[in-house]
């Protein structure tokens, strides 16, 4: 599903260039549920970015589900995005003025589904998250778990291939941490690829594998 | 790009931030709204004044005769002239370029009866072309006319008040009717209507001059002598003004400078002061008008950088979920040019309301009347500031479009 082979990124501001990710190799089978542990500024979310197409990358490889992948026109990634992933982010990233339902729905926008089909098609991801009272909310009058349930049926509905899910419970308490985990496990389960960006031990430990990154380099594989 | 869904997506998001939409909108309602009123009082004013100069033709002169006020040779001040029928036939035939040309006798309020109906009116003797200076206009008959002068007839031309005055009940047909002036009758063969602002030029009757100096003079007296310059530039109407002073100055032995022994008035002069006057009020509000649509255009341009800006983290989630870079300027630039057409709109109905309201609920005065603005200034005007939006919008909507989607995400 993911083949990535001596990945390099630099952030350059001014003056300084920063490496972020130094040499990167690593392949993701499809259907693999994975985390990615490190300590902040060590790469890990910038990884997922590239992974997610939402950012370049300087140099090496990077094959998703087949497809070379690298400086891509913006129309190409976007399509790419809306068809093969899904995200996940650690604050949730929903649209403050949309409603659950149509903060879900949102993805099938972008491929053109008309707006009853796809809200109806909302409906049913939300009802499997188990949020279908709350679907006339706005984000801001839900709770975190709720929100980032309303997150993840938004990475659902566009039928990605693989789910990006970055930090996906920093911003939770333990309790609904375990019920994100538990969701997002249930999702691999359908096999839908799932890589986690984590730093809490617990979280990682529930992957079937844990990639730790270090200063820009991979580390250590560990099958859990 | 024009699919239902996407205006759809448009109203959605318009509808729930309704302050952004108020605010962008705003300073388009009020500029234009602004515009409207400001062009619209300019036109009141005009349209005020310009009624004044109703009932007369622009280019009409009219010398009265009058009083010497400046002792010349040898002849004390204070010495009346009385203009003839020589000084009318002189001035027509020496001065050239007036177009119409009437000499007048001013015979005051006269009884004028039709069988028991009576009333008193402003009796007018005067030449066939005074209807042309005057610029009377013709409801029923004809005006007076050559034959009218040269045979002496006894017929009239009435106001449309005097008709409804004297013709009354079954009786209302006046042509052809015979009334009685001071005892005499004369036969009325039209009736005209004036525009002039003046209620009492409606209450005119207009006879010819000849039989009047015949039946109610007895001698070849007249008071006033009228004419049109015709296409004259105002420098030739000018002349002819001061040719003929310099004629009725030779013959009657007055001091040319003397502006009592013959008072001129020239209507083109009076009309052209006003012309001046209003040059200068229409290029003021013009300035005002545009500087208002520059503070609309930069109030617009203001909120769309901050709309933009407030919708960075937006952009980076729907670019996260698939949208195309196009789609998201798109987006805000429709949003935009809806809110400011409509917001243009909005303010162009407000104006023009209060126009229509000012103009129908306050009366008009001498100095206003009827408001009206220009309607395509005000579409022009909406254009630019729906345009400006859109190009204000345009470029920080390329530059959020063009944001790496993780940069856009980054700031929270």
């Amino acid at each position: 599903m993911i083949k990535i082979k001596q990945i390099h990124k630099s952030y350059v501001t001014g003056q300084n260039s920063l490496h972020v990710l130094k040499g990167i190799d690593l392949e993701i089978g499809a259907g693999e549920m994975i985390s990615i542990m490190g300590a902040s500024g060590s790469g890990k979310s910038t990884l997922l970015n590239i992974l997610g197409i939402l950012d370049d990358y300087d140099s090496g490889e990077y094959l998703l589900n087949g497809l070379f992948i690298n400086k891509l026109s913006e129309r190409k990634s976007a399509h790419l995005r809306n068809q093969m992933i899904g995200f996940v982010f650690q604050s949730f990233n929903l649209v403050s003025f949309k409603n659950a339902m149509e903060n879900v729905a949102l993805p099938l926008y972008y491929q053109n589904v008309p707006r009853k089909k796809r809200n109806l098609i909302a409906m049913e991801y939300l009802e499997r998250m188990g949020l279908q009272e709350w679907a006339h909310h706005l984000p801001n009058e839900l709770s975190g778990g709720q929100k980032q349930r309303v997150a993840i049926a938004r990475a659902l509905i566009g039928k990605p291939k693989v789910i990006l899910a970055d930090e996906p419970t920093g911003a939770l308490d333990s309790k609904t941490s375990l019920e994100v985990m538990d969701i997002l496990q249930e999702i691999n389960s359908t096999g839908i690829t799932v890589i986690i960006v984590t730093h809490e031990h617990d979280i990682a430990m529930r992957t079937k594998k844990t990639i730790r990154i270090t200063d820009g380099n991979i580390t250590e594989i560990v099958v859990n | 790009m024009f699919e239902i869904d996407k205006w759809q997506e448009i109203y959605s998001t318009v509808r729930k931030n309704k302050l952004r939409t108020f605010l962008t909108g705003f300073s388009v309602a009020w500029g234009i709204f602004m515009l409207i009123i400001l062009l619209g009082s300019g036109a009141g004013l005009e349209n005020g004044v310009k009624e004044q100069f109703k009932g007369g033709a622009t280019n009409g002169v009219w010398i009265s005769s009058g009083i010497t006020s400046i002792q010349y040779k040898g002849l004390k001040i204070g010495r009346p002239i009385k203009f003839t029928n020589e000084d009318y036939k002189s001035i027509k035939t020496t001065v050239s370029g007036p177009d119409r040309i009437s000499a007048r006798l001013f015979l005051g309020n006269n009884l004028i009866s039709y069988k028991n109906e009576y009333g008193s009116f402003f009796l007018s003797p005067c030449h066939p072309d005074y209807g042309f200076i005057k610029e009377v206009s013709m409801i029923q008959g004809r005006f007076l006319n050559n034959i009218d002068i040269t045979e002496f007839r006894k017929v009239a031309v009435i106001g449309e008040k005097v008709k409804t005055a004297l013709f009354k009940g079954t009786d209302t047909v006046a042509m052809g009717k015979y009334i009685k002036i001071n005892g005499v009758l004369f036969k009325v063969v039209g009736i005209f209507r004036d525009f002039s602002r003046n209620d009492d030029e409606q209450k005119r009757v207009y006879i010819p001059i000849s039989t009047a100096q015949r039946v109610f003079q007895g001698e070849n007296v007249i008071n006033q002598i009228s004419f049109t310059t015709g296409d004259a530039s105002s420098a030739e109407a000018d002349l002819m003004i001061q040719k003929s002073r310099a004629l009725l100055s030779k013959l009657h032995t007055f001091d040319v400078d003397d502006n009592r022994a013959v008072n001129i008035w020239n209507k083109n002069e009076e009309v052209r002061k006003f012309q001046a006057l209003f040059a200068g009020i229409r290029m003021f509000i013009w300035i005002i008008g545009i500087g208002t649509i520059v503070a609309g255009v930069v109030g617009v341009s203001n909120i769309m950088m901050i709309v933009v800006k407030e919708r960075t983290k937006e952009i980076g989630i729907r670019k996260s979920l698939g949208a195309t870079p196009w789609s998201i300027v798109a987006l805000i630039m429709q949003e935009a040019i809806i809110i400011t057409s409509f917001a243009g709109y909005i303010g162009l109905v407000l104006g023009v309301g209060l126009l229509e309201l000012i103009s129908k609920k306050v009366p008009a005065s001498e100095f206003f009347r009827n408001p009206e603005a220009d309607f395509s200034i005000a579409v022009m005007a909406t254009v630019l500031l729906v345009f400006a939006g859109a190009i204000a919008g345009f470029f920080p909507a390329m530059r959020a479009a063009k944001v790496k989607p993780v940069e856009a995400l980054r700031d929270e």
